[in-house]
């Protein structure tokens, strides 16, 4: 109706706000729509129908086959048991590290590390660590043949053991720095600081008062972050598949393997398992849910009791955690370090701690060949996270201007992307853009990233955005700006940190694509994940490092502007250098 | 009128699928095939995971490119199911033309598949001008694609054989057939590993070891039925039964691909493996990923060896130039160049004695990698069993030592 009764008497400016309005109900359709449709087409080869195979029916068969396949009992509760085991440990991890550092010159190390730490992709980090842990790996040889007596490897199972413990330890390094960003962001609306003094007036420890006083806030803030590592770390494929166990893998590694069986009448199979994959994160959402409660009955108790915490629990919490977070921190860059010194190896056996010889050789057959897949990926990440900005900037001043803020209802919606396990709806997702024509170009791809980029520029974005005191933009008013001028010239610009974080995050993400990349870019479009997960193939661990260090690079890159670039913009304005 | 009416629809409906329909190139017409391929651009889906292969890929696209005007782009795959994937996609969105795969680097089960479900282009291989060198009456296997008959829809393009590979400075006199490995492995537990069935290394590491155990080894060339399985499967799994607990790990873990078995080779974690091409272990000391004190052999009742191919899909957009391209990789230059160690070292489909005297001095004149047996030293290789003896045994493998029970 207001639609009707702007278009009687139009003024230009009015006009040009119309595209506002839609900016959220757009924004959902482009992460929902896609995965909406490849859930369906996920779903019907699942109930048997798939007529490119001759599958024309709709029967349970395909369920029959997987619920007979012997190794599912073990399969489903790996796939639970690392996910929460994941989940747990890292947001511990991140809790006692911003309990016991917060706000302390360690904490503002730490915040420095983050970036080159999320820079680092899944896959790259799961090979390093694999490098390091083996039995043959970096460490053993360090101490081999010397203090360990070993002239060849120990035959132990470390990495792949049934159990998945190293599968845990790998999604740990990865997840700690993810939640750590989010839980700063998130830290911000909290306003820490007061609270925390407040209770160390009243006796209470660094850490507990944090905890109790802190933490219940914080939570609530976290929440959806949290969901979206349980759901990456019960669904996750390529690290599972470097680390994981194999016999029987992840439920998820499983289905990915029948999706790709010569047998082509295992596909049913494969999409019936990718419908338990969903069943099973929607279970482990819940069962989280529950945890939850109980974890806050128990929390209320312990409130309540009073207890202040003692000097030397607190002050092991503290060492603890910051130790454990080194760890995996040292995990992952050692593990880089790694990637290097193999990109440069001539022949490197066990139990040398360096190469026999270093070579610059990997780097002339694969540097200048690495030009073409970089261009690619820096222009679909660039138009992906540009374009992931400008809908979650609109859908977010459209909420501040007409009072559409998205209830807290609507949000969860956003995550469905990162919810829906990739191998639920992949499949179809491409069938959909091959029956929509969109397909096999860079733009395709670029729509593709889309759905998994926007998601996390929004979260990273939309905390900050809120956070900022409206007053500024009432005083601004009251100075003669209209909406459009606070917008760019006093809210963009004092949220220019946040918004480059924002855009780094989903660049980095894009990086990342493997599965959709392949999937929609018909294998015409090659960027450096596409390279490099080919090339992997051929378990070169030289190749492997060149193109995980050229995959860093470009995820590194706009994570060091988001740093550089606020400080040489406003290098004249001392005010605007925290934003 | 109503007659009338009803002839004009029954000719548009005869009419509108050959319409629809392209037109489909003749193999036999090899000069229009020539004229329309000139400028297409041609997608080959080709595994991407070793460097001397992407190499020589490159160089025929090069090729290709300068003599007939044809571009090849290499879309490199981890695994070949992934451009099968991509069909089954298209068919299932109803795009009949105009697909993004247009040659597949393909054999064995993915083609008997393929071959099964109608996704492929042909018969065309038998028609290109090149097909006349090809070794028909020597080699079964280019005809015959794990016993599944090719019928012209692909065309050879390489000879593969399992080879063995140890390090002499640690292992000097390997086992030299499937019983003796099991010997060997009591002695030496740990230190032998395949790849995890279904990978299509550990599954012909299966298959040859059933075909040395089994009573009557005949049976694997025909369909498997239920009487001869468990007849010819009984001392396999026996056999592994027997073998599983002094493998790497124990059996509670298995590499997951054939490339894996030589990081595990040079980091010192095993003494035996095995390859489905007999040139990789010299490649891998080219490329320092191996010891130069590294061999080769083959067990002493021969091993399983096959032929890959390539193939084209219904749908695929560049028919004509991918015909051009799978002559081009049939002819004797580019085979011999196949040939070379120094560039990728995979045995030719060609039969020398069909060649002319300088083609056949390209052959000659190739000098093998330190680590790969001569021709005679390979031997002849042994058949692949049909295609649905190793459905049943990665499903039976996968049921007993596959899901940790």
């Amino acid at each position: 109706m207001r639609l009707a009764v702007s278009t009687t008497a139009p003024p230009p400016s009015r006009r040009r706000a119309r595209f506002l309005p839609w900016a959220p109900l757009l924004t959902l359709a482009v992460m929902l729509g896609p995965v909406l449709a490849g859930l369906s087409g996920t779903l019907a080869p699942a109930l048997g129908y798939m007529p490119a195979l001759g599958g024309h029916g709709v029967t349970l068969a395909a369920f029959d086959a997987l619920f007979a396949w012997p190794g599912l009992p073990r399969a489903v509760a790996l796939s639970l048991g690392v996910g929460f085991a994941a989940t747990a440990i890292s947001l511990g991890l991140v809790v006692l590290i911003c309990a016991g550092w917060a706000g302390t010159r360690t904490f503002g190390a730490i915040e420095r590390l983050l970036s080159p730490l999320l820079s680092v992709p899944h896959a790259a980090a799961a090979f390093g660590l694999a490098f390091l842990i083996a039995p043959s790996g970096w460490i053993a040889r360090a101490l081999s043949p010397g203090l360990t007596g070993w002239a060849r490897p120990p035959d132990l199972l470390i990495l792949q053991d049934p159990a998945g413990v190293s599968l845990i330890l790998g999604l740990v390094t990865k997840e700690v720095p993810f939640l750590l960003l989010m839980t700063l962001a998130a830290l911000t609306q909290v306003r820490p600081g007061q609270s925390l003094r407040v209770a160390q007036a009243l006796g209470y420890g660094r850490v507990t008062g944090w905890l109790k006083a802190i933490f219940p806030q914080l939570y609530r803030q976290i929440r959806l972050p949290v969901y979206a590592v349980l759901a990456f770390s019960m669904s996750v494929v390529d690290v599972a598949i470097i680390l994981g166990p194999n016999t029987p893998p992840t439920l998820a590694v499983q289905v990915v393997r029948w999706m790709s069986d010569p047998d082509l009448s295992m596909r049913f199979q494969a999409a019936a398992g990718a419908v338990l994959q969903l069943g099973l994160v929607l279970l482990g959402l819940g069962l989280w849910r529950l945890m939850e409660v109980a974890v806050a009955r128990l929390g209320r108790v312990w409130i309540a009791s009073g207890a202040r915490g003692r000097r030397r629990g607190e002050q092991a919490l503290r060492m603890g955690a910051l130790m454990l977070g080194g760890l995996a921190a040292l995990a992952v860059i050692a593990g880089l370090a790694g990637q290097v010194v193999w990109s440069f190896a001539g022949l490197w056996q066990f139990p040398d701690l360096l190469p026999d010889a270093l070579t610059l050789r990997n780097w002339q057959r694969h540097g200048p060949r690495l030009a073409g897949p970089v261009t690619e990926t820096l222009l679909i990440a660039g138009a992906a996270t540009g374009l992931a900005l400008l809908l979650t900037l609109a859908s977010l001043e459209a909420g501040h201007r007409h009072g559409l803020r998205p209830a807290t209802r609507a949000l969860w919606l956003l995550y469905l992307p990162l919810i829906v396990p990739q191998v639920a709806f992949l499949m179809g997702f491409q069938t959909l853009s091959i029956a929509t024509g969109v397909d096999g170009g860079r733009a395709a791809v670029v729509l593709a990233h889309l759905v998994f980029v926007l998601p996390y520029v929004f979260l990273s974005l939309s905390e900050p955005w809120r956070a900022w005191d409206a007053r500024q933009g009432v005083i601004a008013r009251a100075l003669g700006a209209g909406p459009d001028r606070v917008l760019w010239a006093v809210r963009l610009p004092m949220l220019l940190r946040p918004l480059l974080v924002a855009a780094a995050v989903g660049f980095a993400v894009s990086v990342g694509q493997y599965l959709p990349t392949l999937l929609v870019g018909a294998g015409r479009v090659a960027t450096l994940t596409t390279e490099a997960v080919a090339l992997a193939a051929g378990g070169d661990r030289r190749v492997i490092g060149v193109y995980a260090l050229a995959q860093t690079a470009a995820a590194f890159a706009p994570f060091a502007l988001a740093v550089v670039l606020p400080r040489a913009l406003w290098r004249n304005r001392k005010g605007m250098r925290g934003g | 009128m109503i007659r009338s009416m009803m002839t004009a629809l029954a000719a548009l409906a005869l009419a509108a699928p050959l319409a629809a329909q392209e037109v489909v190139p003749d193999p036999g017409d090899w000069d229009a095939i020539t004229a329309a391929a000139q400028g297409q651009t041609v997608y080959w889906h080709a595994w991407g995971g070793g460097n001397a292969i992407n190499d020589y890929i490159a160089w025929a696209g090069a090729q290709v490119a300068e003599r007939y005007g044809v571009t090849v782009e290499h879309v490199k795959l981890k695994d070949t199911a992934d451009a099968v994937s991509r069909v089954i996609a298209e068919k299932s969105a109803g795009k009949d033309a105009g697909g993004a795969v247009d040659l597949i680097w393909i054999n064995g089960e993915n083609f008997a598949a393929m071959k099964e479900q109608g996704l492929l282009f042909g018969p065309w291989a038998e028609d290109l001008p090149n097909w006349h060198f090809v070794d028909v009456e020597g080699k079964a296997a280019v005809t015959s694609d794990f016993t599944v008959p090719t019928e012209g829809l692909e065309a050879p393009w390489g000879m593969a054989q399992i080879i063995f590979y140890h390090d002499t400075a640690r292992l000097s006199e390997p086992p030299r057939s499937i019983p003796a490995l099991l010997d060997w492995a009591r002695a030496n537990p740990g230190r032998f590993a395949y790849p995890q069935p279904p990978n299509f290394l550990g599954s012909t590491f299966l298959k040859q070891a059933v075909m040395e155990l089994a009573p009557d080894p005949a049976v694997l060339s025909a369909p498997v039925n239920e009487e001869s399985y468990a007849a010819a499967t009984a001392p396999l799994w026996d056999y592994l039964d027997a073998l599983t607990p002094h493998l790497w790990r124990g059996g509670a873990a298995y590499p997951q691909s054939g490339p894996r078995l030589i990081q595990l080779m040079n980091d010192g974690e095993i003494d035996l493996a095995l390859s489905f091409n007999p040139n990789e272990p010299s490649n891998a000391i080219a490329n320092f990923e191996l010891p130069d004190t590294v061999r080769s052999y083959v067990l002493d009742g021969g091993t399983i060896g096959n032929a890959s191919f390539v193939a084209i899909p219904y749908n695929a957009n560049a028919k004509e130039g991918a015909l051009v391209l799978a002559n081009f990789l049939m002819s004797p230059e580019a085979q011999a160049r196949k040939s070379d160690p120094a560039v990728w070292g995979n045995g030719t489909v060609l039969a020398l004695d069909k060649l002319g005297e300088e083609d056949r001095a390209r052959f000659e004149a190739i000098a093998r990698g330190i680590a790969t047996l001569s021709p005679e030293a390979l031997g002849d290789s042994l058949p692949e069993p049909h295609p649905s003896w190793m459905v049943r045994l990665e499903q039976d493998w996968t049921a007993r030592y596959g899901v940790g029970q």
